[in-house]
């Protein structure tokens, strides 16, 4: 029986192993002196990624690196800790919770944005979809929204449909996105005849989503940025944060749909 | 091409790391288990399998509320300078346990199949414990823990959940291929997420061939002799 080759197989794994321990050194990376962490909501995915680029263009030697995600998921990221110089969040909420834990610098907080809900439609779609009310036609089986209970959009689009009595009748049509975008591919590849998004991120796939309805709001959804309160690059975050709110900074958020706060 | 190339490297380092880890970890815990005789047994290996049935988020979360900065025991590992959140490190942690059961189960079942007698008969020949160990039990159980192993590495190399709570997704540094996939699709970038999919797909079916190739049976015919 194949004792030896058993054991000559242990060895090549073991072989194999150290080849991994040797290739790829466990050292601690440590952040450079220069190195900016931005978590920002996934809805300023596309623009902040073009921020950070034009930010590190003017700021030779610096690095914008971007944490994209739900909001609520990198306000807890924070709040437990995490090594992040400055939080973009795509609502009050979120942004509420981490100077209740005093995991941003409450005074540095700036509304440096403004987004619109808007229902999306796969662009081939023929629903005849004028006023939210018609989300309660036969026609329309599935609807993505967000979970208010995690996402800003989620909350907005909540409010917007309490506010027209549909919550529940639209609920129980309900696909929960995660994030924004999640809604957005929902409605893309045509999973389901309706969707909730920001404006922007219908802005971002104009050959598959068509805007049916704008919702008008009577809380405009701001979106606050702040420098956390564990940085070790302060300087360098109020800086981001300036550049944000500048003329430059403004240009590249409005080429991407986003309002002034 | 950083694109691809940055995060296939990363996902590859943190899932061999997952791996050399879950080698040392898993095995030892599944020797340990397969030679206790104790009532406590089966709780012991039911919470060690709870990553297997857990939701990955679900883990993510414990991780992150328990090493982060201002968790306990990520407060006492601050104090001495090791930062976990938002670190490959973290991913390395989140692939390795969620990864381990698949270790412990085949590891475990497999000395559990090691004959006694050939053990026994070592003991009686007068070899130490680590002797028995080494020259008898791990290498009858070796088929066994290659293929736990080899399916910890391919179940570490598709994290995702747990891996984008506590090392987040940042490109270049936690940012492996699952998460770059993740990103590209919100961000409406198809062709990128095309990209990145072929490329996981390929690398995963280049592992299992090289797998393959380690497992007993294959190539090694001639050693027999």
């Amino acid at each position: 029986m194949p004792a030896s080759f058993t054991a000559h197989t242990l060895r090549r794994l073991a072989a194999s192993a150290s080849f991994v321990l040797l290739a790829l050194p466990f050292a601690a990376t440590t952040a450079h002196a220069t190195d900016l962490v931005v978590s920002a909501a996934a809805s300023l995915t596309n623009a902040f990624k073009d921020l950070g680029a034009a930010f590190e263009q003017q700021n030779p030697g610096v690095k914008v690196i971007n944490n994209f995600g739900a909001s609520d998921i990198l306000m807890q990221q924070i709040v437990r800790g995490a090594p992040a110089d400055v939080f973009a969040s795509a609502d009050q909420t979120a942004m509420d919770k981490a100077v209740a834990e005093k995991a941003v610098q409450a005074s540095t907080r700036k509304n440096f944005a403004a987004n619109q809900i808007v229902l999306i439609v796969p662009s081939d779609s023929t629903l005849p979809l004028a006023t939210l009310k018609d989300l309660t036609l036969p026609a329309v089986k599935k609807v993505a929204l967000g979970n208010p209970a995690s996402v800003p959009f989620g909350r907005y689009t909540k409010t917007a449909l309490e506010n027209a009595g549909l919550w529940d009748a639209v609920l129980a049509k309900g696909v929960m996105a995660q994030n924004v975008r999640q809604s957005l591919d929902y409605v893309a590849r045509g999973e389901v005849e309706a969707g909730f998004v920001f404006a922007t991120d219908a802005a971002v796939m104009p050959a598959k989503v068509k805007v049916a309805i704008r919702i008008p709001s009577d809380a405009p959804a701001t979106y606050p940025i702040a420098i956390t309160a564990n940085t070790a690059q302060a300087e360098l975050a109020a800086k981001y944060l300036a550049y944000v709110q500048s003329a430059a900074g403004q240009a590249v958020l409005a080429r991407y749909g986003f309002l002034k706060p | 091409m950083g694109a691809v190339w940055t995060p296939l490297l990363l996902s590859l380092k943190v899932a061999g790391w997952a791996t050399v880890l879950n080698l040392f970890f898993g095995v030892a815990a599944a020797y340990g288990l397969s030679r206790w005789r104790s009532p406590l047994r089966d709780l012991i290996d039911s919470i060690l399998t709870l990553p297997l049935v857990l939701p990955p988020t679900v883990l993510g979360y414990y991780l992150l509320v328990l090493l982060g900065k201002r968790g306990t025991f990520g407060a006492w590992l601050s104090g001495m300078g090791i930062e976990l959140v938002f670190t490959w490190q973290g991913a390395v942690i989140a692939s390795t346990i969620v990864a381990f059961p698949l270790v412990l189960k085949s590891a475990r079942a497999a000395f559990e199949n090691v004959d006694k007698q050939l053990e026994n008969a070592a003991r009686a020949l007068g070899v130490s414990e680590a002797g028995v160990f080494f020259r008898v039990s791990l290498p009858l159980a070796a088929r066994g823990i290659a293929a736990g192993v080899l399916l910890a590495f391919a179940r570490a190399l598709g994290e995702f959940g747990a891996t984008l709570m506590i090392a987040g997704n940042l490109p270049g540094r936690t940012q492996t291929l699952s998460v770059a996939i993740y990103e590209a699709v919100q961000a409406g970038d198809d062709s990128t997420a095309t990209l990145l999919v072929v490329i996981t797909s390929v690398t995963c079916v280049a592992v299992l061939l090289i797998a393959g190739r380690l497992m007993p049976g294959h190539t090694r015919r001639a050693d027999l002799s």
